[in-house]
């Protein structure tokens, strides 16, 4: 497509950088991309989100890094902290392009009183911890009582309900954190009420990850489900999911209990105090219940009830932080883009900064949906800079790895990122773990530098 | 006999790019595509050339046959998918 030898630089190694690097590298001959990560391995959520029993799926990851890395123009730089450790002028100083993908770290809020409560924690605090990002690694859990409450009807929530449920025995063959598979060998969790705020139909749940449900040793119940969609038996494609799912969870609603740790997938119901003074004792959850008059369902009547627990997570979605340097949109918590190009308003176009993934659009979508967020971004990017809309480099020679250099950051390289993941996979060598993760700040960055001597220090103080 | 793609499907598209017989959907580009909790194969079309299974990234395409029990669900939804559609 392309003969100019472009040098890129994607800010944020999950899949949006990835499938974003592979495109570039797919479509030009010459280009050069620097990957570049605050943490020291590849993967973002691929890594840090997906459930540690649905390992097999983080292999993506991997199909990915062998196609770029086959490319010979692929470099990454670990441990480099976009903001902090370099800015973001530096970075548009020193590369044709650069393009965001650094995804939305935050979690959304419930705005009710008691959420910061000790015991009510975010979903992105707990799924970090059990999946060993080293962000997370001091955090603690209460996992003494017998029920667990989750807000948001979404998948994440499904993942902690079957970590909090599964048992020791089974995540035991799961690439799940040490820590957390100690501290769940502990608890004494056998409840999960996973509270949503509508009806069946418009749950956030996927129908596989419902499906998977009635192959577990989890009794699943439905509480307060209306089912008030109903479907003629010929559902449009658009529906099918839809309709899947309901016939899903009926088939849940009347199966009895086998006296296994139990599920609850409640509907139609908010939650609107965390309850407790010094930790949290329960959660106050208004339902609703839909009372027929006549031939119409409607009336909605609303039942005010305490489920006792002393931990609660939110799930309820993403959402992205400020980047100096980029223009950040609070309301939608996205970097205002036309088609991937920043904009910092209607009028200007900077033409030199992109965004792909979660940053760019709000974090929806399934792994694979950044594929084609990558691909129309890195058209829109391939586009301004045959038009000479490139960036003014400023800094010929100066990469990521020498800016780095200048704030005293060890960067881990990919050599580096291998020497993490066979280490990783070593010493999980006979056992039933696919691996075990390295879990913490300093032993990945020692382990991911040890191998050359490249003077200067691990800087390992990220521990917040 | 045909292929099926299961639930561990995160949309690649990798598989409808080498299928010689345009058997798999939602494409981008389909109104379905923007929604799709998985890809599908119509098993009236396949012609088990095994180019999916292999363009896979994340192995989650499978010969109907040698499916595991668990799984099995997956032969009806990747064929009702395709009947509602045509």
């Amino acid at each position: 497509m392309t003969d100019v030898p472009w040098h890129i630089a994607v800010v944020g190694a999950g899949p949006a950088g990835l499938y974003a690097a592979h495109e570039i590298l797919r479509r030009s001959a010459t280009a050069k991309v620097d990957l570049i990560d605050r943490l020291p391995t590849i993967g973002g959520l691929v890594r840090s989100g997906v459930a540690p029993d649905h390992y097999r799926r983080r292999d993506v990851i991997g199909w990915y890094e062998r196609l770029v890395v086959a490319s010979g123009r692929f470099s990454f730089f670990g441990n480099i902290d976009v903001g902090q450790d370099i800015t973001v002028d530096d970075l548009r100083r020193s590369y044709d392009a650069v393009i965001f993908s650094h995804g939305c770290r935050l979690d959304r809020r419930l705005g009710i009183p008691g959420e910061d409560t000790l015991g009510s924690h975010s979903a992105a605090e707990f799924v970090g911890w059990y999946n060993g990002h080293p962000d997370y690694r001091k955090r603690t859990f209460d996992l003494t009582g017998k029920r667990a409450v989750v807000i948001g009807a979404g998948n994440v929530a499904l993942d902690v309900a079957r970590v909090l449920l599964l048992g020791a025995a089974a995540l035991r063959s799961t690439d799940i954190a040490d820590h957390a598979l100690d501290a769940l060998a502990a608890s004494n969790v056998r409840e999960v009420v996973i509270v949503g705020r509508r009806d069946v139909e418009h749950c956030a749940f996927t129908t596989p990850e419902l499906m998977e449900l009635g192959t577990l040793d989890i009794d699943v119940t439905v509480e307060n489900a209306h089912f008030s969609n109903v479907f003629d038996g010929s559902p449009g494609a658009g529906d099918f999911a839809a309709d899947l799912k309901r016939r899903l969870l009926q088939t849940y609603a009347e199966r009895p209990s086998r006296g296994n740790p139990r599920m609850v997938l409640r509907f139609c119901s908010s939650p609107v105090e965390v309850i407790g003074e010094h930790q949290v004792q329960a959660v106050r959850l208004a339902s609703h219940r839909l009372r027929s008059t006549g031939d119409q369902v409607c009336e909605p009547d609303v039942a005010v009830e305490d489920v006792e627990t002393g931990l609660v997570i939110r799930a309820v979605g993403s959402r992205g932080e400020l980047l100096p340097g980029l223009p950040f949109d609070a309301e939608s918590g996205i970097v205002p883009n036309v088609a991937g190009r920043v904009v910092d308003s209607p009028e200007s176009h900077h033409g030199t900064a992109y965004v792909t993934g979660w940053i760019k659009r709000g974090p929806s979508g399934v792994i694979g949906s950044n594929k084609h967020c990558a691909r129309e971004t890195v058209a829109t990017m391939f586009a301004d800079l045959e038009a000479g809309r490139g960036n003014v480099r400023q800094h010929e020679h100066v990469t990521a790895a020498g800016l780095a250099a200048a704030s005293g950051r060890t960067l881990i390289d990919y050599a580096g990122w291998k020497q993490i993941d066979l280490a990783e996979v070593g010493a999980a060598l006979g056992s039933d773990r696919p691996r075990i993760k390295l879990a913490d700040w300093q032993s990945l960055c020692e382990t991911g530098s040890s191998r050359t001597a490249r003077g200067g220090q691990v800087s390992a103080n990220r521990e917040t | 006999m045909t292929y099926v793609i299961t639930g561990t499907c995160i949309v690649d598209t990798a598989c409808v790019d080498v299928c010689p017989v345009d058997c798999i959907h939602p494409r981008p580009g389909e109104e379905d595509f923007g929604q799709a909790e998985q890809l599908y194969i119509d098993p009236t079309v396949c012609v088990q050339c095994n180019a999916c299974a292999e363009a896979c990234p994340i192995d989650a395409v499978m010969v109907a046959v040698n499916m595991p029990p668990a799984l099995q669900p997956y032969r009806e939804i990747n064929a009702d998918y395709s009947r509602a559609r045509r």
